[in-house]
């Protein structure tokens, strides 16, 4: 790609287009280098790659996300009535079918996973002290596991005639 | 001067404290969501008295901002996904946020009926 080659001087690479500046106040977003590049002498980090398997499964959750999310909207706010209808007897209705059973499931866990993962960066990005940020993420980390496991409960062992 | 410095108070800062405020929103409102759907386990009456309350009219506006924030929140994100993995991307996220606002505007003008209609009925007594 003709925009990454490096220039000794500056972290931002050539732009593309024709020369000019091609970026501005309405586009301002100019190519920007990575700051440490690796090469063969770079020594192996023992951090992992959390933080880019987060940033990626933001990516990958929300596509599916965008899907679950807007269908369960119109089932439940839109098509038949709206939410008029909702009551143990359609979700009994729904439940019913291991497809739905499905969906649902996988709404709960990717919606859980993909908004625990967003507060964690609000967390990382606003509580400076470290008290602070072990104490919110460890009510967010608590939360997040209770409110998956009681839903993932509430799906599989679902009772139609509970009464 | 420093390129950086464009972002600040133009769209793609904005656009990102839209995103930051409708996420959180929309994660406490899941909460509270598998909880009150964890009722079914309950019993019926107790899942059903609940849901009663999200027919009234007052909560049926918080169901229309739930769906302004989770439309706004799913558009931008894909947007996100764009300026990230297409080349193109960061050169024309100023035109695509405006995309987004207008598909959002014309996704909460559709649904002002189907979330609001019967809302509106009961306040009017018909």
């Amino acid at each position: 790609m003709s925009t990454t080659e490096k220039t000794a001087a500056s972290g931002i690479g050539p732009i593309e287009g024709d020369g000019e500046l091609a970026y501005s106040v309405d586009n301002p977003a100019p190519y920007i280098e990575a700051p440490r590049q690796r090469t063969k002498k770079t020594p192996k980090s023992t951090r992992g790659n959390f933080e880019m398997a987060a940033w990626l499964f933001m990516r990958l959750s929300g596509i599916v996300l965008v899907v679950l999310v807007i269908g369960h909207l119109l089932i439940q706010l839109v098509l038949d009535g709206g939410v008029s209808k909702i009551g143990f007897a359609f979700v009994a209705g729904r439940w019913a079918s291991p497809f739905w059973q499905t969906w649902d499931l996988a709404m709960l866990w990717l919606a859980m996973l993909h908004g625990a993962n967003g507060l964690r960066t609000v967390i990382n990005d606003y509580a400076e002290r470290p008290n602070t940020r072990l104490w919110l993420k460890g009510l967010l980390y608590t939360a997040t596991v209770f409110t998956i496991l009681l839903g993932t409960l509430v799906i599989f062992t679902f009772d139609p005639n509970i009464r | 001067m420093p390129a950086g410095t464009l972002y600040r108070g133009r769209e793609g800062m904005w656009s990102w404290v839209a995103h930051r405020v409708t996420g959180v929103l929309i994660f406490f409102f899941l909460f509270v969501h598998v909880l009150d759907t964890a009722l079914v386990r309950v019993s019926p009456e107790a899942y059903d008295e609940v849901v009663a309350t999200y027919k009234t009219p007052i909560v049926a506006l918080l169901e229309y901002g739930l769906v302004a924030a989770i439309l706004f929140h799913a558009l931008n994100g894909l947007r996100v996904i764009a300026v990230d993995f297409w080349s193109k991307g960061p050169r024309y996220q100023k035109q695509m946020l405006w995309t987004v606002v207008g598909v959002w505007v014309v996704l909460m003008v559709g649904a002002l009926y189907p979330i609001l209609g019967h809302a509106v009925r009961e306040v009017l007594g018909s």
